[in-house]
């Protein structure tokens, strides 16, 4: 899979560049200023892109506004978006085209190194990855979700950071069964449409959460 | 439609003749407390008198000029207090306290006003009620000279009436002075106020002064909250990522010596270590909020506040006409003080909306935050209300809060969009 990294800092660049190659992951180009990444994207047009927020000159969020620009330009090429921090408004940005193809992390997050190569894939592959701090944000503000069981929270936190059924049952030590009849009581009680692909369903508990 | 502003026109006037009536009685009052000074200033050779005297006239003469000052300001003529501050630990009577009184110019410029101020009030009072007076009579009283027939008696420009027909012009007359009267009489106590302001205000050096003393305080309040917020980043860091840092490189260390002989225990420090990064990370995270938050770095005030107002629990609507972004101390403390206005609502208020707007109002930053909750807020109670005022107060900013029981609650802030005093400090750029 071919991957384009935006990066400022010469030692997480190496750190990321080392991660995804040793996952055979091929590095067709790295990019350290914010002006720099648009046109790499735009002319490599990778399987994958994996930008920094914050990137020079002005260390503002370059970052994310080239992977906003470049998904109005090249729909759906997929970005995994990584921060030092989360904002659940940068969440809404990056998911308003509702394509999927999305992820946002925790820079915190790459030191799981299985876990984060898990979620470049899925990225790649048109899910949809949020990172548990901008859900366990959006869950500790929104009031309606008073309707849900502590144990759905649970379950809607991990839907929410782009794990399949399997993956949640096995991180929650239940059966794959009780997962999903949680997610249908979630469903329910939320007054969503039933679905059954993933990425849909995390798209539509996140646009709920930030309604 | 008309009618209301004849109803407001003529309760404008009716409360503009009343106050005619105050200043004729406020007037006279000056110039007892005129003699009062004098005699006090004669009587302080005599026994040292004076020592006590001088201090109680003055203070009711201050206590007269405030009033002053104060309707002034009800009218629309702003006077600033002029007096110096009072010295610390002063004796209700004594030298110190005397000289404190004395050496005010403030003192001496009242002084001056009393009676250039009680002749205007007098004038200008009986101006007020004379002409509405003078109006009443030519409607009212008509009657009563055409009974009397008194042909010594004139009025307006018919002087002295010679008959019915000319007696009957007074009426109209009479409507026209009371109209004239009532319509008069709202400017006149701002014609009154403004010669007031001649000897009330501060001169341009007592306001430098108060502006010195001001600066004072604010510096030295800016400068103990920027040493105790540099104190509690120093232990946060110290006790958190400083010490989990340490911890790191110990169990790392640990591994090292261990992947030979024992890689499963190895394994299981490594995964520690790692957890360990992560812990110290959220820590550092949660520090870098609280100095400045990274949204308001990278999106300014406006996208910063949008961000906030997210993380709510209490619905919350931004109206913000916001372009372009501010300087850095400016942007930083509009945050932080909207944040704690949001806390606070979501902690005390019951509120079940809220509401952030921001405004540029001339030259100056006007934020209001408000919501539907329960009001009883109070700035004087409240210890994070307090901390706001002086932190905004660093900025030349105020805040007022108006909460009603019963609410809603309403906190207005205003700040100086531009920094007045020229920065001494070369600020470097947010990395």
């Amino acid at each position: 899979m071919r991957v384009v990294i935006a990066e400022d800092h010469a030692l997480l660049r190496d750190g990321l560049t080392r991660i995804l190659q040793a996952f055979d992951f091929e590095v067709v180009a790295v990019v350290g200023r914010g002006p720099d990444v648009l046109p790499a994207l735009l002319d490599h047009k990778p399987d994958v892109a994996v930008l920094d927020v914050r990137l020079p000159p002005t260390f503002t969020d370059e970052g994310l506004q080239a992977a906003n620009e470049v998904r109005r330009r090249a729909p759906g090429l997929p970005i995994l978006v990584l921060s030092q921090h989360v904002e659940p408004l940068y969440a809404r940005e990056l998911l308003s085209d509702r394509r999927g193809g999305v992820g946002y992390l925790l820079k915190d997050r790459v030191s799981d190194v299985a876990q984060f190569i898990d979620a470049v894939r899925q990225v790649a592959g048109g899910g949809t990855v949020m990172d548990p701090e901008v859900v366990a944000q959006l869950l500790d503000r929104s009031r309606p979700l008073d309707v849900l069981t502590p144990r759905e929270r649970e379950v809607l936190g991990e839907m929410a950071a782009g794990r399949s059924n399997a993956a949640i049952a096995s991180r929650l030590f239940v059966t794959e069964k009780a997962v999903s009849k949680h997610i249908n009581n979630i469903f329910t009680k939320l007054g969503l449409p039933p679905s059954e692909d993933d990425n849909r369903r995390v798209l539509a508990v996140l646009a709920y959460l930030d309604s | 439609m008309r009618g209301v502003e004849t109803r407001d026109w003529l309760r404008d006037g009716l409360r503009a003749v009343g106050s005619g009536l105050l200043s004729i009685v406020l007037a006279i009052l000056n110039i007892p407390l005129f003699v009062l000074f004098v005699v006090s200033l004669v009587l302080t050779p005599v026994l040292g008198l004076g020592l006590a005297a001088v201090p109680a006239v003055t203070a009711l003469i201050r206590a007269r000029a405030e009033l002053a000052r104060r309707l002034a300001t009800r009218s629309g003529v702003s006077i600033a207090r002029p007096y110096r501050p009072r010295p610390e630990r002063m004796a209700p009577i004594g030298w110190r306290r005397y000289k404190w009184i004395i050496t005010d110019p403030a003192t001496w410029r009242d002084f001056a006003w009393l009676l250039p101020g009680a002749i205007s009030g007098l004038v200008l009072g009986i101006l007020t009620l004379a002409l509405p007076a003078y109006g009443i009579e030519g409607i009212v009283l008509l009657p009563l000279w055409l009974y009397l027939g008194t042909d010594w008696y004139g009025y307006g420009v018919i002087w002295p009436i010679g008959s019915v027909a000319e007696g009957f012009l007074s009426l109209p007359q009479g409507i026209v002075f009371l109209a004239l009267g009532l319509a008069v009489a709202p400017y006149v106590p701002k014609v009154e106020f403004l010669f007031a302001r001649l000897f009330l205000a501060p001169t341009r050096a007592a306001e430098l002064r108060l502006r010195v003393t001001q600066l004072t305080v604010t510096r030295a309040d800016t400068v103990d909250a920027q040493a105790a917020e540099l104190r509690r980043i120093e232990r946060d860091l110290h006790d958190g990522a400083q010490a989990r840092l340490v911890s790191l490189g110990m169990t790392i260390g640990l591994a090292e010596e261990l992947v030979e002989r024992d890689p499963r225990a190895a394994r299981k420090l490594l995964a520690e270590a790692r957890e360990t990064s992560s812990t110290a990370l959220v820590e550092l995270r949660h520090l870098v909020r609280g100095i400045h938050p990274p949204v308001l770095a990278e999106r300014g005030l406006d996208g910063a506040v949008r961000a906030l107002a997210l993380t709510v629990r209490i619905p919350t609507t931004i109206d913000s006409d916001l372009t372009g972004r501010l300087e850095t101390p400016v942007e930083s403390a509009a945050y932080f003080a909207i944040a704690e206005a949001l806390t606070n609502v979501q902690r005390h208020s019951g509120a079940t909306v809220a509401y952030v707007s921001i405004h540029r109002v001339g030259e100056a930053l006007r934020i209001e935050v408000g919501d539907d909750g329960h009001g009883g807020a109070d700035a004087a109670r409240g210890t994070g209300l307090v901390g706001m005022e002086r932190r905004l107060a660093a900025f030349d900013g105020t805040m007022t809060v108006s909460s009603p029981p019963g609410g809603p609650t309403i906190v207005t802030m205003e700040l100086p969009c531009v920094l007045s005093s020229p920065r001494t400090m070369l600020s470097s750029g947010t990395d």
